[in-house]
């Protein structure tokens, strides 16, 4: 057997299998180096950035960094040993050279977020390390005596490890106790699974909504004569070309207690002028906005799978018999999933990283995770939580589509 | 891991990078911009020719702090409260300022003894003292006007909806004033658990009332187009909305908020001796007095006061507009920086739970 094989030539006598790997590794060459742009624009504008991020939940080296004789004592000291004279002078070597470096403030910042309180601690101590004489432990006691807290210690012996998973668990509304135990955080403190709840909700919702409205309408576009069709496609398409900024703010034109809906409904004389809705800066104003901005994004996959379907199928389905809701169900709809998929996927994942629609016509209850997540980015500056709230974001989306590919089968996902 | 991140955000930012011959200066917008570019801007460009361009963010001292931890400084000088002042420079990310680099008073007083208490910090020359007041719309009570802090918070007596700053920071010093805290014992109070607690059931009490406002230029805008019947503001917004455009509000000056605002220049200020320049110009005497006349906020200078005249429509006169006029100071709050560098993640994590809740 294996003698045949190695007598196949091509017409100039080298052997068929090498010439065919070297014409095959040409043309693999070549697709590469097409796909080349593509690929290394996507690694530096996407990969590496979300890397980085994600790189960043975990990684947080301010107090590493800041703090090098403490580190070096937690390394030596495992946990549970006892705060000795010697952990209180690596404590006032590091303080004197905060001072120098102007770091007491970072370093603080950083166990602050795990004990609330104590960045003045840092800074303040930080402020006299200069005049620390030994013994280390009563001198430091008396500029404050949260230096012998033992949370404290527990808290800076977690923060001198660069990796930690510290900000997965504030993410998660946990925290750990002084033994080092996870513990959920007080409940006047918790937020974040709240909001991821609210998040998946909302957008769910959305997701539904967008569904019943745009269902009818590809419905229409796809079996109207092609002319008055394409006149229709022009009114779907142009507030999808419309800046999102401008259709948010005129929804807020419309939808604030003096707008144009409530001034409407009150000359009308069907509320009272006491009677005005509240329709913005509430949840109610996120899902009327939202369903609207992200309603494009379902008709468009919809019409591309309906278009081709021919009518004669729910025509044939009729004349054997069907009602014309059996017809619909059996025939019409089960050609319409590969659709539905796509947008139902589309208009869900766009929806959960929603940030400035919330962000402007929310108000309080009607935030999503993402208006957190641009807190901490741009407001609190705690890039490490921002980027484990986002972690776990960029997970729930992941399983969701894993989720999906068992459940429909990703194949079936059409987008035109 | 850091170079990358430098050379990222080098690639977004180096279409914004300014030429030595210009100074990007960032403050809060709005009416308050406005006085500055009068005041301070305009006089300096004719002077030296350096031209400024003037960038709003709802809190400069965000992009400040960004750039510097990145590494990818574009902003020359900035207009920050004096909690952030006194926080970044703790964290060693703005430029010392030399009190003795400051030009004197007329008569000679060294610039160190002529700034009101607090003024001249490390890293930060204050330029204002400004008040967080609330306003009302006059035309939505015909009988009793609101008058204390506590109305803001009756929603019997003045009903409708309230605009309050989206931020624990003023918003629960307000609520405990408004229960009947003494102002010399608020920040006492909130540093304990059953302040905080307190603060925040006086918040309860109006929450389903309250659209929350996040930039200065709102609440003007929410009170004119009737969103709400009452905002907590700064003073100088309203007067401006009341001198220029005739609106129909009216401050509240008890339970007022008194702050400083700063420059401050961030450490590796891609022009650092024009923004020095610059900083020294705009906190003359002269100066701080000329800004009066654009926006109601008190000049930090002690020797500008008697300079402050008339507004620019030349018949205001100024004096008793000021959050600084002893008739308004009756009942007011001074900010404790110290508290809010220390309790700011905590508060603001409860806050938000709270809000989201």
């Amino acid at each position: 057997m294996t003698d045949t094989t190695a007598l196949l030539t091509t017409a100039d006598g080298k052997p068929l299998k090498s010439a065919l790997a070297k014409s095959q590794g040409r043309a693999r060459r070549r697709a590469f180096l097409l796909v080349a742009p593509l690929f290394f624009f996507v690694l530096l504008t996407f990969i590496i950035p979300i890397g980085q991020m994600l790189f960043q939940s975990v990684y947080n080296p301010t107090f590493t960094q800041a703090a090098p004789n403490l580190v070096r004592w937690f390394d030596e000291n495992p946990a549970g040993s006892q705060i000795d004279e010697a952990a209180f002078a690596a404590l006032a070597a590091d303080l004197k050279q905060m001072k120098t470096d102007k770091t007491a403030g970072s370093a603080g910042t950083r166990i602050n977020y795990d004990m609330p309180g104590t960045r003045s601690l840092f800074t303040a101590a930080a402020r006299k390390a200069d005049k620390l004489e030994p013994p280390y432990r009563e001198a430091l006691l008396e500029i404050d005596k949260t230096w012998g807290d033992p949370m404290l210690w527990r808290v800076m012996r977690s923060a001198a490890s660069a990796l930690t998973a510290d900000f997965y668990l504030a993410a998660l509304d946990l925290t750990r106790d002084d033994t080092g135990a996870i513990i959920s955080v007080a409940q006047d403190r918790q937020v974040y699974v709240t909001l991821f709840a609210r998040t998946f909700l909302l957008s769910g919702l959305i997701t539904g909504l967008c569904l019943v409205l745009a269902f009818p309408i590809a419905h229409l576009l796809a079996t109207l004569p092609l002319a008055r069709s394409n006149l229709l496609m022009i009114l779907v398409l142009l507030p999808f070309w419309t800046s999102l900024l401008v259709r948010t703010t005129s929804w807020m034109v419309l939808l604030q207690g003096q707008g144009v809906v409530n001034n409407v409904l009150v000359s009308l004389g069907i509320l009272g002028e006491d009677g005005r809705i509240q329709m913005m800066y509430n949840q109610t104003g996120t899902i009327i906005a939202m369903t609207h901005i992200l309603l494009p994004f379902m008709v468009l996959p919809l019409y591309s799978v309906m278009r081709p379907i021919p009518p004669s199928y729910v025509r044939a389905a009729r004349s054997l018999g069907a009602s014309s809701w059996t017809a619909f169900r059996r025939v019409y709809l089960p050609q319409t999933l590969p659709g539905i998929g796509a947008g139902a996927l589309l208009v869900f994942i766009l929806a959960v990283g929603y940030y400035i629609t919330p962000a402007l016509v929310g108000g309080a209850d009607g935030q999503l995770i993402s208006n957190l997540i641009a807190f901490h980015m741009q407001k609190s500056l705690n890039w490490s939580l921002a980027a484990a709230l986002a972690g776990l974001l960029l997970a729930a989306v992941l399983a969701l589509y894993w989720l999906y590919d068992r459940v429909v089968g990703i194949d079936n996902l059409k987008l035109g | 891991m850091k170079t990358t991140l430098i050379l990222t955000t080098a690639l977004v930012a180096s279409g914004f990078a300014a030429s030595a011959q210009e100074l990007n200066v960032v403050s809060w917008g709005g009416s308050y911009t406005k006085s500055q570019v009068e005041a301070y801007h305009k006089p300096f460009t004719e002077m030296t020719g350096i031209k400024i361009n003037s960038i709003d963010a709802d809190n400069p001292a965000t992009p400040l702090k960004t750039q510097v931890e990145a590494g990818n400084v574009t902003i020359d000088l900035a207009d920050i409260e004096l909690s952030d002042a006194i926080r970044l420079c703790d964290e060693g990310l703005l430029e010392p300022i030399d009190p003795a680099s400051l030009p004197p008073a007329p008569d000679g007083t060294p610039a160190i003894e002529d700034f009101v208490d607090g003024a001249l910090q490390d890293c930060a020359v204050a330029t204002i003292v400004w008040g967080t007041i609330y306003a009302y719309d006059t035309t939505k009570f015909t009988g009793e006007k609101p008058s204390k802090i506590g109305d803001f918070f009756d929603t019997e007596k003045f009903p409708g909806k309230r605009g309050l700053l989206k931020a624990p920071k003023r918003s629960l010093e307000m609520a405990l004033l408004a229960d009947g805290v003494p102002a010399a014992e608020v920040y006492d109070v909130l540093g304990t658990p059953e302040g905080v607690d307190r603060a925040f059931a006086k918040l309860d009490t109006i929450k389903n009332d309250v659209v929350w406002w996040e930039a200065g230029a709102q609440p003007p805008q929410l009170l004119a187009d009737g969103e709400v019947v009452m905002t907590t503001a700064y003073n100088g917004r309203i007067f401006n909305a009341i001198a220029d455009e005739g609106k129909p509000f009216q401050i509240v000056w008890d339970g007022q908020y008194i702050d400083f605002d700063l420059w401050a220049i961030p450490k590796g200020a891609p022009n650092l001796e024009a923004a020095k320049q610059f900083l020294a110009f705009s906190t003359d005497t002269q100066r701080l007095a000329d800004q009066a006349k654009w926006i109601a906020y008190g000049p930090a200078r002690k020797s500008s006061a008697s300079l402050v005249g008339l507004y620019q429509d030349g018949k205001i006169e100024m004096a008793p507009h000021m959050p600084t006029n002893p008739d308004n100071m009756t009942n007011s709050l001074v900010n404790d920086p110290e508290f809010w560098a220390d309790h700011d993640v905590e508060l603001n994590e409860r806050f938000n739970a709270w809000l989201a809740g």
